[in-house]
């Protein structure tokens, strides 16, 4: 080192630029921070957007008030003797179709939809008397219309709907039948109820399946099992597990549970089993982190006065795990939720228009039933897709609210 | 080293070891240890940082067991009863000797909770009752009743480190041990707190056996009545504390006393 070495000069030309570099840097890399912020934020703002507004409208329905003088009407029923054979027999939509010719005009066809009829049966079945009187109904308008009265269709059937409106019999509303229904052919009648119900069963066996397997797995590889060259194997193996393209699960199901154990096909049952195999990796890997961030000490507190292994691991390390293993969970059955590619391997894809009775029946789930209706030609399922991602959404906003609420109440504070 | 200066003659030891032997792996821990611990005093181990005694420590009550690797050769009997042999129950020596570790450690649940789980999982309590007086008297045992009676309830974690570690001492005679084993339960205190457990530990004697580590050499003086001293895995010295303090027999364990290592 020289000894003619100068002190700094901090203030010469040299060392500003250094300053006001640095300052520079610090300033592009908030920068770019914000920006990614900002875009990420805006990508979210557009995609909600545009679900809320096709998706809003698929929650509403068309109807048209049919006022219906039953006596002056070709229905032969007798009022005294209404069961389900004489109201088949009756053909009710020849005489609905006969009907609203009179009160709409000619075009009375394009204006129903097909499924208006039901909605008289209905009507009938709840109070027969209505058959000796003058009663309006409100029967569901044809698709067509439904999309003029609510935003643009043809322009007849703005027409239509115009002159319907003007005569006071055309209502939009809130359309209950959307959230009770299920899976069919007309979208004025869809509803979202069977694949719902088909999504709860399948995230019920897939949480009983894969939870306590998942959590005993992580219990024993971090509290029992001595360290070996078979333990590795089993954690590399999971660890890949985690990994693996869905539909290879969809796969496993097929060829296993259908093929080898006959299990029933297109059933919640094979669904939630084919989704627990793909979310126990995920559960057993949060839940070894989370157990092996309980702290040594309390292991040692608890054995230094005499607890047996098993009261240490379910007195005290699950309680303090359960957080960590529930947030793991909340990721695994996200995932499984949004599962579509497995579960049309093993044939949940069927049309299945009545709601799964229990875990055997044939169901089909929430995502796949909105990637069958994405698929439809007809103009009125396009809405009817955007109001199904609103209910998957709600559905898997309400799981991550129940386990961030369970987490918080088992968290302990140090 | 002979015989006579490492085993000093105690009537009726609580414990006793002879010729422990401790290996962590292929590392010799331990190089062959006998002792024996008496009822009516307090043993103190002291000796420099890694010296063995905490090993030594864990060995009297089996928590090296939880280490995959240790091994432990030789023979430890607590009442004439050798606690490595197969019939011996680990659960139960655990709660005949109890331990204070070097951190308090309360469980993150309430004070009352902390000392009722010892006799609740080892059923000592009959009734609610019954354990209401037990969590009492653990607390006031270990000096803490007064301190804390107000706020049962609240977790044993929001107590200062001195408080705590009181806790831990009571939530270790809340199971009647015969033996409390003390692993630098002062380490983490200030002076004061560390002032209220030695006082303690002196009003604990006799009805406990006390085995307590300690690389305070101050503190081995003021709570012992038996010191030992070990250095790289052996047991150089086993004496009465005052005699250890002014007059030791080995040259290393009066180069560690007057400070030239350690």
């Amino acid at each position: 080192m020289s000894a003619t070495r100068t002190p700094t000069d901090w203030k010469s030309d040299v060392m500003q630029k250094r300053i006001a570099g640095r300052y520079a840097a610090e300033r592009r890399f908030k920068f770019a921070g914000l920006f990614a912020v900002v875009l990420s934020s805006s990508f979210l703002a557009f995609l909600l957007f545009t679900m809320m507004g096709n998706g809003l409208r698929g929650f509403t329905r068309t109807e048209i008030a049919l006022k219906i003088d039953f006596p002056a009407s070709p229905l032969l029923l007798d009022p005294a003797a209404i069961t389900d054979e004489s109201l088949n027999q009756a053909n009710l939509p020849m005489v609905t179709d006969t009907v609203a010719k009179k009160l709409l005009g000619a075009d009375a066809d394009a204006l129903l939809s097909p499924t208006a009829w039901i909605s008289i049966r209905d009507a009938i079945k709840a109070d027969p008397k209505i058959l000796s009187r003058t009663e309006t109904i409100s029967v569901p308008a044809s698709t067509g219309l439904d999309l003029a009265a609510k935003t643009k269709g043809s322009p007849e059937m703005e027409a239509a709907a115009a002159r319907l409106k003007q005569q006071g019999v055309l209502s939009t509303g809130f359309n209950i039948s959307f959230l009770t229904a299920s899976d069919g052919t007309d979208p004025t009648q869809v509803g979202i109820w069977g694949a719902f119900k088909g999504s709860l069963l399948t995230m019920i066996v897939t949480l009983l399946l894969s939870f306590p397997i998942g959590v005993a797995t992580a219990l024993y590889l971090e509290e029992y099992a001595r360290k070996s060259w078979w333990t590795d194997i089993i954690e590399v193996s999971i660890n890949n597990l985690a990994a693996v393209p869905s539909i290879i699960f969809g796969l496993l199901g097929l060829s296993i549970f259908l093929n080898l154990a006959h299990l029933p096909r297109s059933a919640a049952l094979v669904g939630g089993m084919t989704l627990a195999l793909m979310t126990m990796p995920v559960i057993v890997i949060a839940g070894r982190n989370a157990i092996k961030s309980v702290p040594p000490s309390i292991r040692d507190a608890a054995l230094g006065i005499g607890a047996s292994p098993v009261q240490v691991v379910f007195q005290h390390v699950l309680p303090l795990a359960l957080p960590g293993i529930l947030t793991g969970t909340i990721i695994g059955m996200a995932r499984a939720l949004g599962e579509t590619a497995p579960l049309l391997m093993i044939g949940m894809r069927a049309f299945i228009a009545t709601p799964p009775g229990g875990i055997t029946d044939p169901a089909t789930v929430l995502p796949v039933q909105i990637f069958l209706w994405s698929d439809e030609v007809s103009k009125g399922f396009v809405e009817k897709t955007s109001a199904a991602i609103i209910v998957l959404l709600a559905f898997l906003l309400a799981m991550n609210g129940l386990a961030i609420y369970l987490r918080n109440k088992f968290e302990t504070r140090w | 080293m002979t015989e006579e200066q490492t085993k000093l003659a105690i009537e009726n030891p609580k414990m006793s070891a002879r010729d422990v032997k401790v290996f962590y792996g292929e590392k010799q821990a331990i190089k062959g240890v006998s002792i024996d611990v008496g009822m009516d005093h307090v043993t103190a181990f002291i000796g420099p940082s890694g010296c063995g005694k905490s090993t030594f420590l864990r060995t009297l009550n089996r928590m090296n067991d939880t280490v995959a690797s240790a091994r432990v050769e030789g023979e430890i009997t607590l009442d004439g009863e050798n606690i490595y042999a197969a019939s011996m129950d680990v659960v139960q020596l655990r709660a005949r000797v109890g331990m204070v570790f070097q951190k308090p450690n309360p469980f993150p649940k309430s004070i009352y909770e902390n000392i009722a789980y010892g006799p609740r999982i080892h059923g000592l309590a009959a009734g609610k009752a019954d354990m209401d007086v037990i969590v009492e008297k653990s607390l006031r045992r270990a000096g803490l009743w007064e301190e804390v009676k107000d706020r049962l309830t609240e977790s044993g974690t929001a107590l200062s480190g001195g408080q705590q570690q009181r806790l831990c001492i009571g939530r270790a005679i809340a199971v009647e041990p015969e033996v409390i084993l003390m692993d630098e339960p002062c380490s983490a205190l200030d002076p004061i707190a560390t002032a209220k457990i030695e006082e303690l530990i002196h009003e604990l004697r006799g009805r406990y056996a006390i085995v307590i580590v300690t690389h305070n050499m101050q503190q081995a003086a003021r709570v012992s009545q038996r010191t030992a001293f070990f250095h790289l895995g052996d047991l150089v010295e086993y004496g009465v504390t005052s005699d250890i303090f002014t007059n030791p027999r080995q040259e290393r364990t009066k180069d560690y006393i007057t400070g030239r290592y350690g």
